[in-house]
């Protein structure tokens, strides 16, 4: 049986990679732990959210939908858990970026440092658009929608993002 | 019987799940739960690595402090020496001081005056995985007598409250939340005025009309006792800055605890209000309390 497997259309050729098992898993915990200790060590550590950039790059390489928004609503929830936050607030955000993660990565080419550089950022101001409006709506909590720190924080975690990328394409399977 | 086409499939999926999670967090702001049950599941996976993850991280600071960094020592050893010196000299000062000595002996008598109050030191072994709340985990809980809504302090100042209490862990809501917020007053004029977190590093004073001149920056920040967590007269900050503001004055004030670097906090383990055991004549920065 192939490990890959191609999505053909028309014009496209997009790969839908399948990685090594318990690698999505174990991801995910050590993602969710280092996010909730690193802050502990180093304070600024905490403007890097883990948790997003693993969904995010699972959503772009596993290109499919349902998986895509079942991880993140699974990590969003744990990161819930884990803060003082009501429970869903980062759920929902992960939940919907998850979903467009792997439609995005189902109709693009997302393998270049330069679009997971782009794609991240936007997703980042994105799932940061969300959580916003979550608060306002539901939680009725005024936030301001964009802010230098928020600004700064997508373009860090864009950046991490293209490193942390290139580690996590090792655990595909060949 | 017409099949889904699995997009929509994807799509009602994702409907469903965030329908889910909104009801979710209806649930939680109706009945003011906090989803107790998978906040306990999921810290209880946690919190061993975190625990495994503070005792290595002790492991190699003290190891690294103590064999490798020690080709510094004799570089650190006479700056120690020059900073005694320093010291020596400056103790000699505070001595030829009475007032300044009656202040630095009400100090030394605030541990003393705690010993009445239940303490608990406790280790700082996480932090919140979100970036916006401003939260820490320490390694004492339930079983360690740790209740919702008690105070947490450090020698330097007030840190924030139990926010939840687990088995072995709980969750602190540092002063620096946004939803963080203490009963204070200002050391000299004794003026109460709430401080509130702000979700940066400095807190914010609140309700101070524009023509109150009292507040200036320098001036010290203590607790009133009026949230009835923590006792009056614990160093809550210093005034950073003062500017005008529409209706109240915009004060930000520096937390005397440092809330970034925290490893070692102290938990007062009490639910009770703390009350002064009697006020001290002078009006010093701290006083002795009780339960």
């Amino acid at each position: 049986m192939n490990d890959t497997f191609d999505l053909r259309s028309a014009e496209t050729h997009i790969e839908v990679h399948k990685f090594r098992t318990g690698a999505i898993v174990v991801s995910m915990a050590l993602a969710l732990l280092i996010q909730a200790a690193s802050p502990v060590y180093f304070a600024k550590a905490a403007i890097v959210d883990l948790p997003l950039l693993i969904t995010v790059y699972f959503g772009l390489s596993r290109r499919n939908p349902s998986t895509g928004l079942l991880l993140g609503f699974v990590i969003g929830v744990a990161q819930d858990s884990l803060s003082a936050t009501p429970i869903g607030l980062y759920g929902i955000a992960k939940t919907i970026i998850g979903y467009l993660a792997s439609s995005i990565g189902a109709r693009l080419d997302t393998e270049h440092p330069a679009a997971r550089f782009a794609l991240t950022g936007f997703f980042f101001f994105l799932h940061q658009g969300l959580i916003t409006l979550t608060r306002r709506l539901l939680l009725a909590q005024p936030e301001p929608w964009l802010t230098v720190r928020l600004a700064i924080a997508a373009t860090v975690n864009a950046i991490i993002a293209v490193f942390l990328f290139m580690l996590l394409d090792r655990l595909r399977k060949q | 019987m017409v099949g889904i086409p699995s997009r929509h499939k994807s799509l009602l999926l994702l409907f469903g799940v965030v329908l889910l999670q909104v009801l979710l967090l209806a649930v939680q702001i109706k009945r003011d739960s906090e989803g107790r049950l998978i906040r306990v599941w999921t810290v209880g996976a946690v919190s061993p690595f975190e625990r495994a993850g503070a005792y290595g991280v002790g492991r190699i600071r003290n190891t690294w402090n103590h064999y490798f960094a020690l080709r510094n020592t004799s570089r650190d050893n006479e700056q120690l020496r020059r900073e005694n010196d320093q010291l020596k000299l400056q103790v000699a000062q505070l001595q030829g001081k009475a007032a300044e000595a009656d202040r630095l002996a009400k100090l030394l008598s605030f541990k003393q005056a705690h010993q009445d109050v239940p303490m608990l030191a406790a280790r700082v072994i996480g932090a919140s995985a979100d970036t916006a709340s401003q939260t820490i985990y320490v390694d004492r809980g339930e079983r360690d007598g740790v209740k919702k809504n008690m105070g947490v302090i450090t020698p330097d100042g007030i840190v924030g409250k139990v926010l939840e209490s687990y088995s072995n862990t709980a969750q602190i809501l540092l002063l620096t939340d946004k939803d963080s917020g203490v009963g204070a007053m200002l050391a000299d004029s004794r003026a109460q005025h709430p401080v509130g977190g702000t979700g940066e590093t400095l807190l914010s004073m609140k309700y101070v009309p524009n023509e109150d001149d009292s507040v200036k920056p320098g001036q010290e920040v203590l607790t009133s006792g009026m949230d009835r967590i923590f006792p009056r007269n614990l160093p809550v900050g210093t005034v950073a800055d003062v500017k005008s503001g529409n209706p109240f004055k915009l004060i930000r004030i520096k937390p005397a605890a440092s809330l970034d670097r925290l490893e070692e906090v102290i938990v007062l383990l009490s639910l009770r209000p703390l009350e002064l055991k009697k006020e001290q004549e002078s009006s010093g920065p701290v006083a002795m309390v009780t339960r």
